[in-house]
């Protein structure tokens, strides 16, 4: 039977129930407004449901009926036997029309114009019929009723249309489907033909009376209602029972002859059968989850114009209902963004040689313990190239990186937040607010989602999500002595490597990766991560947990692996909860508490989670405080000493001949590009070769160029700049820890502005600016890219936290994305908006209000002060005086510069 | 000794409203005690799971009747260095805070005392400050001061880093 019918019938029969009750009160209390109320509330709700349902003859008598109970309530009819009799019979007949409903899934034939005539009499006041009219109106009703049962029952020669379905073979009734396809009752045919099997063979025996009183509420009977807190302290008292078999099978695994083993074995099954029983209670068919979705494609197609074929498989597949909350908001965002974007218009789709109806087909299934769920459309796929402007666009990538990446990669970004290629935004998606949402519920339920996409061919969607969130299948591995749990579901396969198998631990540069299958797979030192220790020596025999999150796979080198075992996780205790590499704990077969390891936090801690939103979005967090790693150029000169830079300012790295070497100003030069380059040793001490061909490190901004002049280039590597000492040595910023060594940070700015004394407008020294500003964080606003390099590492050197972005409305984003700054330095002239019209918008909204801002410019007249001024910049530098910038800034942040 | 007489054991009449009973325990020879209402258990020597990553003061986690239970090394906490030998299993108590469930590892537990409200003082200011946050005050028994902590600030270990 139709789920919903189902409800409504176990429903209506409560309400029933509660109105005969409540009705015969009435009578004796005529003048108690609750009870009328309530009657009147349950007739108003049955009557809205059959609306609803398209139960035209149920939906007439309870109007009817409503209407009636309306005038009582309002106190324009008296509450009489007579009324009240009436109201009975109405309610009569709705129990016998559901009744039939029961049976036969549809409403029976016949109308109740007589009973609606008196009701409605009695509603307009107009005297009421005689009591024997009335009463053979009833009489007349049932009759008439049994009459409709009786011919919708299947008999041999009633009612044409039953008739044929029930007795008939199964050939012949084949044979009249096709007849009459279109009609509705076909439909219904065919669970018509078991169902009514029963009551075709007994009913015709039995009075049809006292046939419609046992089936009055066979359905209600079948079904309880039980509050969901009930089933969910069920669940974890047998999550609880579960884990408590499998400590004690544990304990008598090791004895083959223990006199336990025969109950163990009973009571393991039991608790088995229990635990399915359980599940089952809180499971729903995914089509619950579904229901909504041919309304919500149908308005689409009117609204949008396109033809659209939603087909819907697999809807009986069972999970629980919690997960089924969870994801039911994300399907129908998907099917929604299928319909919306994914699907072409008729006209389109015929251009290109599709049908012009458009499929969009859901399919979910089991697969290991997993439900999958699949969203396909047969449309034009997603648009490669939109995608690439975009991503470069937001600034999410460059090209380069973008040039770098397969087109599935490329696609992992829809899942970022903010981001729709919808050109224009319709009323139902292309906010862009969609599939991070999406990705983020799904992984919040331990889900994964994948997407492949075929431009021109259409997009797939394959969701793999849990059965239930309580018991988790997990690994169980050991690394430093310690176990940890990694849920299953992201494990994909382990890899046992030794010195001398096929597989073996490979390190470039101390980063450990492994060959598996013509790919190179990265790898986490799990040791390392939990700082468990060292893993000097441990690469002799280890195991290799490959994971996935999202599209990324890694692997997670660990000591040992046990087996699979099945977890109930709890919480962490609030003090832990910000180490983000544990999604819980839990409690082992043997009664050891062990951590469960958490594959997002993993990902994100290795820093590789391109493509992935939630953990993602934490990195993104994180770089905007200060752990931004920064690639650097190393080299070496004048000395042996390591020497670094940032890669950034770094335009091009050249080797020139010495020969070309010429001298101006008895300084060395060399023609460029069509431009004289001048050459800059980094100390006074360094001469160049007198041979051959010298490494040169270029830095050019526009037309300029400046060559420095190094021995060897070493390396690039990525890592967090922190400059641990700071020096007063012109021309070095001061030395960090770079790849693990100790690395002088040279001062660009220095060098620069020794080959153009007017580099930076006005030629400074550096100065070391040690002092700690605790972290203060300021956010630089400036389209060039040479300049935000250039001020971001100076800016670090001198303790500020600095997040730097290219233009006014990615500044604006951040405020919406809820951070703060301690000050804010401003570019004034930038494409787009200005920096005129940004300080405008900081000061028009007051979360960044009292937050200085510092305007950069090189026009530095006094009508711009004045004009800078009365925008809210609290001062106005010029653009290439380092030394008052600093000075500023260091002045504003602590003297709490909020003016 | 006279003076640490189990609470079970007073007259009534020496139980008057100005009493407190403290659950006491000992690290280092100093004696702490805490409102024996807030003791959830005492507990033995138990197997306890190392977490890493967590505070220096997390000494792990374990298990209590099915219940996961986090362990602070009061030790650390109170900036006291970790036992030496480590050939004696220490002893821990068990406390509620907020609905979770903490152990607090110390050497060992002592009986139950009833203490007078007279004999309450509070921090002396010379009091090392780290134990000048963590002690509600000291009771001045015959031969021994007792340092009375305080769970909710002994447990907030978020706010301690801050």
């Amino acid at each position: 039977m139709d789920d919903l019918l189902s409800e409504f019938l176990t429903e209506t029969s409560e309400s029933i129930s509660v109105l005969d009750v409540a009705l015969v009160n009435l009578e004796q209390n005529p003048n108690d407004r609750e009870i009328l109320q309530n009657i009147f509330r349950l007739v108003h709700t049955i009557k809205g449901t059959c609306g609803f349902l398209g139960l035209p003859r149920l939906e007439a008598v309870a109007h009817s009926a409503e209407n009636v109970l309306g005038k009582f309530r309002d106190g324009e009819l008296e509450v009489g036997p007579q009324a009240v009799t009436l109201i009975l019979t109405s309610i009569d007949r709705i129990k016998l029309i559901l009744s039939h409903l029961e049976q036969h899934e549809a409403e029976p034939e016949g109308n109740d114009q007589d009973l609606i005539v008196q009701l409605n009499a009695m509603a307009e006041g107009k005297p009421p019929p005689a009591p024997g009219e009335a009463a053979t109106a009833i009489k007349e009703v049932t009759v008439d009723e049994l009459q409709a049962i009786f011919d919708a029952a299947p008999g041999p020669k009633s009612d044409p249309e039953p008739a044929a379905a029930a007795p008939a073979p199964a050939p012949q009734a084949a044979a009249s489907e096709p007849l009459v396809q279109p009609s509705h009752p076909t439909h219904q045919s065919e669970p018509h033909v078991e169902k009514t099997g029963l009551p075709a063979t007994s009913g015709e025996a039995k009075a049809p009376v006292a046939m419609a009183d046992a089936k009055e509420s066979a359905v209600a009977a079948q079904t309880i209602r039980v509050n969901v807190e009930l089933l969910e302290n069920l669940m974890t008292l047998v999550s609880e029972l579960v884990l408590t078999r499998n400590q004690l099978l544990q304990m008598v695994r090791g004895r083959d002859d223990s006199e336990f083993s025969a109950p163990l074995q009973r009571l393991s099954h039991i608790t088995t059968d229990l635990q399915e029983g359980v599940m089952k209670t809180r499971m729903q068919p995914i089509g619950n989850a579904w229901a909504k979705l041919p309304r919500i494609v149908r308005d689409l197609s009117v609204e949008t114009g396109k033809k659209i074929d939603l087909q819907m498989l697999g809807a009986e597949t069972e999970l629980d209902r919690q997960v089924l909350e969870l994801i039911k908001d994300p399907l129908t965002h998907m099917v929604r963004n299928s319909a919306d974007h994914g699907l072409e218009g008729p006209e389109d789709r015929r251009k290109i040689g599709k049908p012009e109806i458009g499929k969009i087909v859901l399919n979910a299934y089991h697969e290991g313990g997993h439900i999958i769920i699949e969203i396909n459309d047969d449309g034009r796929g997603l648009n490669m190239g939109r995608i690439r402007k975009k991503i470069v666009q937001n600034g999410l990538a460059s090209e380069g990186e973008l040039d770098g990446m397969s087109d599935q990669q490329i696609q992992q970004y829809i899942f970022k937040a903010g981001f729709s290629t919808a050109e224009k935004v319709t009323s139902v998606s292309g906010r862009g607010v969609g599939m991070d949402v999406v990705r983020t519920n799904i992984e919040k339920i331990g889900g994964t989602i994948e997407l492949k996409s075929v431009e021109g061919k259409g997009t797939n969607f394959t969701i793999k999500i849990p059965l239930t969130l309580a018991i988790v299948s997990a690994l169980i591995v050991e690394c430093g002595g310690e176990r940890f749990a990694i849920p299953q579901i992201s494990v994909l396969e382990l890899v046992r490597t030794t010195g001398t198998s096929e597989h073996s631990i490979e390190m470039i540069n101390n980063a450990p990766v492994l060959r598996l299958r013509d790919r190179l797979l990265p790898l986490v030192s799990l040791k390392t991560l939990l700082k468990l220790g060292s893993d000097e020596g441990s690469l002799q025999e280890t195991f290799i947990v490959v994971a996935q999150v999202g599209t990324y796979t890694f692997g997670i080198i660990v000591d040992r692996v046990f087996d699979t075992e099945e977890i109930v996780v709890k919480p962490v205790a609030p003090i832990l909860r910000n180490i983000s590499m544990f999604s819980g704990n839990t409690i082992l077969g043997d009664g050891s508490v062990i951590m469960i390891l958490d594959p997002n936090g993993i990902a994100a801690a290795t820093g590789a989670m391109a493509g992935s939103s939630q953990a993602g979005e934490q990195m993104h967090l994180k770089d905007m405080h200060g752990e931004d790693k920064t690639s650097l150029l190393v080299f070496r000169a004048g000395g042996e000493d390591l020497k670094a830079v940032p890669l950034a300012l770094v335009a091009r790295l050249e080797e020139i001949e010495v020969t070309a070497v010429e001298q101006s100003h008895g300084k060395p030069v060399v023609q460029y590009r069509g431009h004289l380059m001048p050459l800059i040793m980094v100390n006074d001490r360094y001469a160049m070769k007198t041979d051959g061909r010298q490494p040169v490190l270029v830095f050019s901004d526009h037309e300029r160029s400046m060559g420095l002049v190094v021995d060897e280039i070493v390396d690039i590597v990525e890592d967090v700049l922190k400059v641990e000492i700071t020096v007063a040595q012109p021309g070095l910023i001061g030395t960090a820890v770079i790849a693990g060594k100790a690395t002088d940070v040279i001062d660009a700015g220095f060098y620069l502005t020794q080959a153009f004394g007017d580099w930076f407008g006005v030629a400074k020294e550096t100065d070391a600016f040690g002092e700690e500003k605790g972290g203060k964080r300021v956010l630089l606003v400036d389209d060039s890219l040479f300049f935000r390099n250039l001020l971001t590492p100076l800016l670090s050197v001198s303790g500020f936290e600095v997040t730097a972005v290219e233009a006014v409305d990615k500044a604006l984003q951040l405020r919406e994305q809820g951070y703060v700054f301690d000050a804010i330095i401003s570019d004034i002239e930038m494409p787009g908006l200005n920096g005129f019209q940004f300080a405008e918008a900081v000061r028009g909204d007051a979360r960044w209000m009292t937050t200085p801002m510092i305007a950069l410019s090189s026009h530095a007249t006094e009508k711009d002060f004045e004009r800078g001024r009365k925008v809210g910049f609290n001062d106005y530098i010029a653009k290439f005086d380092r030394d008052a910038l600093l000075e500023t800034l260091t002045q504003i942040v602590t003297h709490g510069g909020a003016s | 000794m006279n003076q640490l007489v189990p609470a079970g054991k007073r007259s009534l009449a020496e139980v008057t409203a100005e009493t407190q009973d403290y659950v006491t325990m000992f690290i280092d020879n100093q004696m702490f005690g805490i409102p024996v209402l807030t003791v959830q258990d005492v507990l033995g020597p138990q197997k306890v799971t190392r977490i890493p990553l967590a505070p220096r003061e997390v000494a792990g986690s374990l298990n209590l009747r099915g219940r996961i239970v986090t362990a602070i090394d009061v030790r650390r906490r109170l900036g006291l260095k970790d036992r030496e030998g480590d050939n004696k299993p220490g002893m821990s108590v068990v406390v509620d805070m907020n609905g979770e469930l903490y152990s607090l590892l110390i050497d060992s537990v002592g009986e139950v005392l009833s203490l007078r409200s007279a004999a309450f003082e509070r921090n002396p200011p010379t009091l090392d400050p780290l134990w000048r946050e963590f002690s509600a005050g000291i009771y001045r028994l015959d031969g021994k001061l007792l340092v009375v902590l305080d769970v909710q600030r002994l447990l907030d270990l978020g706010r301690a880093e801050s």
